[in-house]
């Protein structure tokens, strides 16, 4: 390449990236002012306890949380992930932020019909997170900092035998279910950010679907950080017995602060014989200013085992925000013949980092995984892809799929993969295939030569690019995770 | 006069490519632009799209009476002047379909026309698909996605075809292609000749001009028009070579 193309080359990227970056506005970044209760900053035994005294949690679940919290405090801060960060102070984030519910005064937790705080309505309004039980179409989980506000459409699914609810009241209403599955598919000693979860678990949202049942409706949790240095440490278990169905989507948001914030939660799924469970996520946590100081650190353990025979988890996933993401939505496939499935899109701009992909681990017979992950990274952004494909010696017959996309919008941002792959049986196939490419100069300049505006060029090559994983998100779940490509590369043109 | 381009200079990081170049094309008009290698055929081309990595230094170009210069590239696209690709570019993921919809309606925009839906665009892209005797699975193909060399030239003649411009440029559209190929493309560029709609073709050799007969042929060396005539020039070029004509004017 001549020296002259690459001259122009840079000031071609240096105009999309300023396209890109100019007016990233990040319209979930309001903040809720209501009467809030929030622990003291700092983590000790005793917020452990007075987090569970709080809930008025059983004396398991409290052995539980310290045992994880005794564990923790002799763990070291992972930084092996290809992002940068200066190692947190724990001591300097509360543990426990919930809106007060004036009222009653706390007396209501145990009442049925519970009072919304009418200022956290209106931010979930304003977030269009239906909170209510109106019309719409799908079951909503809202989570405000700490503590769920509302979970609707409880007693249709009810009917059903379907339970969902939070996190806290399982606890409550179906200990032995919390009891038997907590801590089975990610144990408390799992990593350093899930033992700080077990410790100081938060709200988060707790599905239960009965043998045979197809759940008929999309079930949902909208997490909703407001305060600030608050960390949320969200627990979800999501179990799928024999048989039965369900689709789960979670969306997240957060208001601009200037200092980060700390999000490590802990997702457990677990699907018996036949069962089929379909885990999608939008997640747009704030990103943080334009050097990401203030974004959301976004550490989180997601992990499914395919316990029975024929079962099948699907993790879709689309990040576009937080200042840092580690990620890895995993799957055991236990079962014979189970199926494991990750689609992924992961957007960084600015100063974003993303170190993120899964863990297929083929333990069963004629066991199959696919996996197909699309990396976006823009402006000064770095974006990652790390992924574990392990065959264990009695996974006869096991299959993989593997394709790694990535994409870069200008010269200042990084791709990267790591792909590790552990084949202990000689039965297993296992493909990996990945591209990296770059939207073009040449590409915006046949669209706009068609008459298609440098703006609707790059969204039309971003959208063509992530088109396999879209579609395998629900409908409208879809059309959000586009909407958001949309405004996280919007920009002024003219 | 649809376009009038005066005395245009253009330069890529400081190396002078176009030293004053003129030329007149009236509507209905079909130009050739013939010369050897490295003397701005396609920097010309590339100057009249818009294309950024060139500097405009002296000259003028009207187009249609407007100042073509002033003009970002979607805005030149609109207006009637089309580029087909010496190279056209590959859209991954990205259906010929709604790459040229999403073009269709922005010139249909444009000219005040109501937006295509998806079934009145698909229905107008099957007349062109038949005009020019395509395969009709091209619309449901990702843009020049695993098209061979031949099916890209054809899928841009298509694009012509469906966005029908004023003024259609042809970059070296016959580079590389095999005889059938070549005869598609000029099939297709005959069929969308009109009164109202001029060419201009820039290319190395004669055999595109033998299909598609120029009225003017212009011979462009070290960034100037040194030669213009009728079709009869590109015979004369076919059998001397540029030599004699370029030593001529080297003599002049």
């Amino acid at each position: 390449m001549s020296e002259t193309q690459v001259t122009t080359q840079e000031t071609q990227y240096q105009e999309i990236n300023d396209l890109l970056s100019k007016s990233k506005h990040y319209k979930e970044g309001f903040v809720t002012t209501t009467a809030v209760e929030t622990f003291e900053k700092g983590i000790n035994e005793a917020v452990v306890r007075a987090i569970s005294a709080k809930k008025n949690e059983p004396e398991w679940m409290l052995e539980f949380r310290l045992k994880a919290f005794n564990h923790w405090k002799n763990m070291e801060e992972p930084h092996w992930a290809k992002a940068e960060y200066t190692p947190l102070d724990y001591q300097d984030y509360s543990y426990y932020s919930a809106p007060e519910c004036g009222s009653c005064a706390g007396s209501c937790e145990t009442d049925q019909e519970q009072v919304i705080d009418p200022e956290v309505a209106k931010a979930f309004a304003a977030l269009g997170v239906p909170i209510d039980d109106s019309d719409a179409n799908v079951a909503v989980d809202a989570i405000f900092d700490s503590i769920s506000v509302s979970t609707t459409k409880r007693e249709e699914l009810a009917k059903l035998g379907i339970i969902f609810c939070s996190f806290s009241e399982a606890v409550q209403d179906y200990p032995e279910l919390v009891q038997k599955y907590i801590g089975t598919v990610v144990p408390y000693h799992d990593n350093y950010f899930a033992a700080l979860n077990s410790a100081v678990a938060s709200d988060g949202t707790f599905v239960y679907v009965p043998e045979g049942v197809r759940c008929p409706i999309d079930l949902s949790t909208y997490f909703r950080i407001n305060e600030a240095k608050t960390g949320q440490f969200e627990r979800t278990i999501l179990i799928a017995e024999k048989g039965s169905y369900v689709s789960y989507l979670e969306g997240c948001s957060a208001p601009v602060r200037d200092t980060y914030q700390l999000h490590a939660a802990v997702v457990e799924v677990i699907v018996h014989e036949d069962a089929e469970v379909k885990y999608s996520t939008v997640q747009n946590w704030y990103p943080g200013d334009e050097d990401c100081e203030g974004g959301i650190l976004n550490f989180v353990t997601k992990r499914g085992i395919c316990e029975g025979k024929n079962s099948k988890l699907s993790w879709t996933q689309a990040e576009t925000g937080s200042a840092i993401t580690w990620k890895y939505p995993s799957c055991v496939l236990k079962g014979d013949n189970s199926i494991g499935e990750f689609y992924s899109v992961a957007l960084t701009n600015r100063r974003q980092q993303a170190d993120t992909g899964t863990k297929m681990i083929h333990l069963g017979r004629n066991t199959r995984s696919t996996i197909i992950s699309k990396g976006l990274s823009a402006g000064k952004s770095d974006n990652t892809y790390r992924g574990l494909v392990k065959i264990a010696p009695t996974a006869e017959g096991a299959r993989n799929f593997t394709q790694c996309d990535s994409m870069l919008i200008g010269d200042q941002c990084g791709a990267h993969t790591f792909p590790y792959i552990e084949v202990e049986n000689a039965t297993a196939q296992v493909e990996h295939e990945a591209t990296t490419s770059r939207i073009g100069e040449d590409q915006l300049f046949y669209c706009q030569q068609r008459g298609i505006s440098e703006q609707d060029a790059i969204s039309m090559i971003v959208n063509g690019f992530c088109k396999e994983v879209f579609s395998e998100l629900p409908l409208e779940f879809a059309q959000e995770a586009e909407e958001l490509l949309a405004i996280s590369l919007e920009g002024s043109v003219g | 006069m649809l376009l009038k381009v005066e005395n245009l200079q253009a330069q890529i990081d400081e190396k002078q490519i176009l030293k004053g170049l003129n030329i007149e094309v009236n509507p209905g008009e079909v130009h050739a632009i013939m010369g050897p290698n490295g003397s701005g055929k396609s920097t010309f081309a590339s100057v009249l799209a818009g294309r950024e990595d060139y500097e405009v230094t002296e000259g003028s170009v009207e187009f249609d009476g407007e100042d073509l210069l002033e003009m970002d590239p979607e805005e030149r696209a609109r207006k009637g002047l089309f580029l087909a690709f010496q190279y056209p570019v590959e859209i991954p993921g990205v259906s010929n379909k709604l790459f040229m919809q999403t073009a269709v309606n922005a010139v249909r925009e444009e000219k005040g026309l109501p937006a295509l839906d998806m079934f009145d665009f698909d229905e107008y892209a099957r007349e062109k698909i038949e005009l020019l005797d395509m395969r009709a699975d091209l619309l449901e193909r990702s843009v020049n996605v695993g098209f061979s060399g031949g099916e890209k030239k054809r899928n841009d003649i298509f694009q012509m075809a469906l966005l029908e411009p004023k003024l259609c440029i042809l970059d070296e559209t016959d580079s590389g292609l095999d005889i059938d190929a070549l005869r598609v493309v000029a099939n297709g560029v005959n069929a969308l000749r009109s009164e109202e709609r001029s060419f201009i073709v820039v290319t190395h050799y004669q055999r595109l001009l033998d299909y598609i007969k120029p009225d003017h042929v212009h011979v462009l060396y070290n960034g100037k028009i040194i030669k213009s005539g009728g079709f009869e020039l590109a015979n004369e070029l076919e059998q001397n070579g540029y030599d004699d004509i370029i030593q001529q004017y080297q003599g002049e």
